[in-house]
């Protein structure tokens, strides 16, 4: 019985720990966001409110809760007040099966730096992260706004063009580390991480992943200039924020995920491995705003060719010269 | 080509954006520094005064006409002297757009431009200036000139004696 206890409030504490961190880490991420782009761009960025705009994030969220929750008339009133959340919730409940450090030893018992060890964990995430997508469309649908439909209509159809490819070039990394829990797929990259071992199935999953996230180049379902703001273009107050947080937590997350599959997770020399795992996650965030700073969004076409014509054949022909350099391995 | 183009192309820009990171933002940072402004900045509004100390409006409504957001509003009075005068003049600066049609209008360079661009506050009936707050001691940006000395017969001088100006003919002379 007090066994069972202790492995609950083990999990509540690592969920507390997991809620706290990302929350924190995607709050900092929009100021970090905003300042490297403002640099990159010859200006400062935010750095009026508190010591080089540290408190922005404050400002930000009172300010978001103090506007008007605004809902338009005719709005599917109960799918436009939910789809936020859903962005928001798909986007955390991935990280229920990211593991941050290996196994730790205390009092005697072994505690995964995982909130849960699914040994479907691949199949899981795909899952859930394709769920993320009906906050946009829903959102879109719901606002009984033309902006906001073409937006959600235009993150559906980005979807279904890289999804298949994101799938597909996981299969790589499941073949390699012959197990779909990413505990195991850490472990598999102790001596040499995925990235160098498959150069190809990182790069379309890279690529993938910025579809995912809904950021330049694919921020096709925003679009500001297009589309005022796309599926977000009715939303006011915190919703809005609840979205926009969704983008950033996505943004930490696939950046785990990103490490975890293909960077070597927590692995590497000299410094303690939770440090690892949280420097190499915020070098991909890095990589994500420096992309922002420097590319053009994509034309809708252009998108569909890249997923459909480039990225799927790539991954198929990737996935059978794995096999075929697998087996040759023995 | 096209591949090679098309690969610079992707890749020049990160270069780029990674240069401007490291390089002194271009922006002013307004409270504590301030722009140089140009000379002739487009802002405040002043009615300004002639060389003799006089207001130099005359009260004509050139300017309120001329002004494309009807934010000049005067009623026009006479002095003694035939001397016209604005009773009131007002300018409401929550419309106002600097334009500056108004000083363009204006006949007797009464009306001009500074460049204090700093009017903001939260209550707009602050920025409604009436000619107390308009009228400066000073002759803006011409220090000679002089309405009535060019025109306006017989107020500030009798006829015919500004310079420039010949004497009135006396009709009932046969001389030339
Ligand atoms: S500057 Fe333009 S808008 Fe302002 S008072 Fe003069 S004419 Fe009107
Ligand atoms: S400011 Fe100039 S244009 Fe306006 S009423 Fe006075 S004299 Fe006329």
């Amino acid at each position: 019985m007090s066994e069972m206890l202790v492995t609950l409030a083990l999990i509540l504490g690592k969920l507390l720990f997991i809620f706290g961190v990302v929350l924190f880490m995607a709050a900092y991420l929009v100021l970090a966001e905003r300042k490297i782009l403002g640099r990159m761009q010859l200006r400062y960025g935010p750095n009026r409110v508190g010591p080089f705009g540290l408190m922005q994030p404050l400002a930000d969220v009172i300010k978001l809760l103090t506007k008007e929750d605004f809902v338009p008339a005719r709005a599917d009133k109960w799918l436009f007040l939910i789809a936020p959340g859903i962005t928001a919730v798909t986007a955390l409940l991935v990280f229920a099966v990211i593991p941050f450090g290996p196994t730790l030893e205390i009092f005697g018992r072994q505690v995964p730096l995982v909130v849960v060890d699914l040994n479907i964990g691949v199949l899981y995430f795909l899952g859930v992260s394709s769920m993320a997508v009906y906050g946009v469309v829903l959102g879109g649908w719901a606002s009984n706004s033309k902006y906001s439909l073409l937006g959600g209509v235009r993150g559906l159809s980005q979807m279904v063009s890289y999804e298949l490819s994101l799938g597909l070039s996981l299969v790589p990394v499941i073949m390699m580390a012959r197990s779909f829990s990413l505990t195991d797929i850490v472990m598999a990259q102790q001596s040499i991480p995925f990235m160098l071992l498959n150069p190809v199935a990182f790069g379309v999953f890279f690529i993938c992943v910025l579809a995912e996230s809904n950021r330049i180049p694919f921020d096709l379902p925003e679009a500001e200039n297009e589309l005022v703001g796309g599926f977000h273009t009715e939303y006011s107050g915190m919703r809005f924020g609840l979205f926009f947080v969704g983008e950033y937590i996505n943004m930490v997350v696939l950046g785990s995920l990103v490490t975890v599959f293909f960077l070597g997770g927590w692995h590497g020399p000299w410094l303690p491995p939770l440090l690892w795992f949280l420097f190499k996650v915020l070098a991909v965030c890095a990589m994500f705003i420096w992309i922002r700073a420097s590319m053009p969004r994509l034309r809708y076409d252009q998108l569909m060719n890249l997923g459909w014509k480039i990225l799927l054949p790539l991954s198929l022909v990737n996935i059978l010269v794995t096999g075929a350099v697998l087996l040759g391995l023995g | 080509m096209h591949v090679i183009r098309g690969i610079r192309g992707t890749f020049q820009p990160f270069w780029v954006t990674l240069r401007n990171m490291f390089r002194k933002p271009v922006t002013i940072q307004y409270p504590e520094e301030k722009q140089q402004l140009p000379e002739r900045y487009r802002a405040r509004l002043i009615l300004t005064r002639d060389p003799d100390g006089a207001e130099r409006c005359v009260a004509c409504h050139l300017c309120s006409a001329a002004c494309p957001v009807d934010c000049i509003s005067m009623q026009a009075a006479e002095a003694e002297d035939g001397r016209r005068y604005g009773a009131w003049f007002r300018i409401n600066f929550t419309r106002c757009i600097f334009c500056g049609l108004c000083t363009e209008a204006c006949p007797t360079l009464a009306i001009q431009v500074t460049a204090d661009f700093e009017l903001a506050g939260r209550d707009p009936l602050k920025l409604v200036y009436e000619k107390e707050d308009l009228l400066v001691d000073h002759c803006g940006n011409n220090n000679s000139y002089n309405f009535y000395r060019q025109s306006g017969i017989g107020v500030a001088a009798p006829r015919g004696t500004n310079p420039g100006e010949t004497p009135p003919a006396d009709v009932k002379d046969l001389m030339p």
